[in-house]
């Protein structure tokens, strides 16, 4: 069978967005119950760190080059540097680095 | 427009320039990936500005360019960004409940993890902060898919490389500052990265997706936290 590509979209499309909307749109309250308020406390930072480590060796030519830009991202900021000077000297080290190793 | 809305979406753009960034590198590659699926430009730009989702898209694309049937398609969406589910009960937390549906509803197409990682540093999420944000990050995934499929490999590896990580970067600068007023937080991330390095390197977990992984790691180490440490309300 033949499937057509705007259908595969749409269905796509619909349903990554009733996810996405669904508990924001559902939960008007704040929630009372201590474990789930500090279960969602937890999530962002936990999800933020797993996604990215080990991804972010993968992410570059060479893990060394993924394994500096952590190091410097983690460093600059602890040092209270905005998202987006952290961002920039991310990827300035990853191509200095790998300007070197090549 | 007031003076603090208009610094409030000014200070969305000013966060949503990295996450373009970095869009636009991980999106051309997506371009790529929509381009061997046998998808066009228009086609994969819409698909893009639709969904906003890097694994969901890549799933996407593959199943496309192996005919997939419609059901497996939604089942492997719904499964390959159930993580959002999970970011949006917390956003519900973080914006104020007079917050009304239209704006929920704008929000909660842009619940994507770098969209998602800037929104939970606000103390109270505003719309308005949302549509800064959006407004600089959004063009960025929708162009890069775009010109992954038109241009291919025209931009030089060590660029692509480069911008590669910063988003990983971002979500750095997220995590980090809590993690240094809290040492329940810093603990968390280094079990986080132990237990996500792991997961990824042993191959009895090799035949689970990326996206199940993110799940299942954080619902066990964000419960095992709450559990163990629950945080008191702070006024």
């Amino acid at each position: 069978m033949e499937h057509n590509v705007y259908i595969y979209i749409i269905i796509m499309a619909v349903t990554t967005y009733l996810i996405r909307v669904l508990p924001l749109t559902l939960i008007r309250k704040e929630i009372t119950n201590v474990t789930i308020r500090s279960f969602l406390y937890y999530v962002p930072y936990v999800t933020l760190a797993v996604m990215t480590f080990p991804a972010i060796l993968e992410s570059t030519q060479s893990p060394v080059s993924g394994a500096v830009a952590l190091v410097i991202a983690l460093g600059l900021s602890w040092m209270g540097k905005s998202l987006f000077q952290v961002s920039v000297f991310s990827c300035v080290a990853v191509f200095l680095i790998e300007l070197i190793l090549n | 427009m007031n003076e603090t809305k208009k610094q409030l979406f000014k200070k969305g753009m000013k966060d949503g320039i990295p996450i373009g960034l970095g869009y636009f590198a991980v999106s051309f590659t997506l371009g790529i990936a929509a381009k061997n699926a046998g998808m066009t430009a228009f086609q994969a730009a819409i698909t893009s500005a639709l969904i906003n989702a890097s694994a969901g898209e890549f799933i996407g694309f593959t199943l496309i360019a192996a005919n997939a049937g419609y059901l497996e398609v939604m089942i492997m969406e719904a499964v390959a960004n159930a993580r959002y589910l999970l970011m949006s009960c917390a956003l519900s937390q973080k914006v104020s409940p007079k917050t009304g549906l239209l704006h929920r509803m704008l929000m909660g197409f842009y619940v994507t993890d770098e969209i998602f990682g800037v929104s939970v540093a606000q103390k109270e999420l505003k719309p308005i902060y949302s549509y800064g944000v959006i407004s600089m990050a959004a063009p960025g995934w929708t162009l890069g898919t775009f010109l992954g499929v038109l241009m291919g490999n025209i931009l030089p590896l060590r660029v692509v490389s480069a911008l590669s990580v910063a988003l990983y970067g971002m979500f750095a600068a997220v995590f980090v500052p809590p993690a240094k007023e809290n040492k329940v937080v810093a603990g968390l991330i280094i079990i986080s990265f132990v237990a996500s390095f792991i997961f990824n390197r042993a191959t009895i977990f090799a035949g689970i997706s990326s996206g199940i992984k993110i799940i299942i790691l954080t619902v066990i180490i964000s419960l095992g936290a709450a559990i163990l440490f629950p945080v008191k309300k702070e006024e």
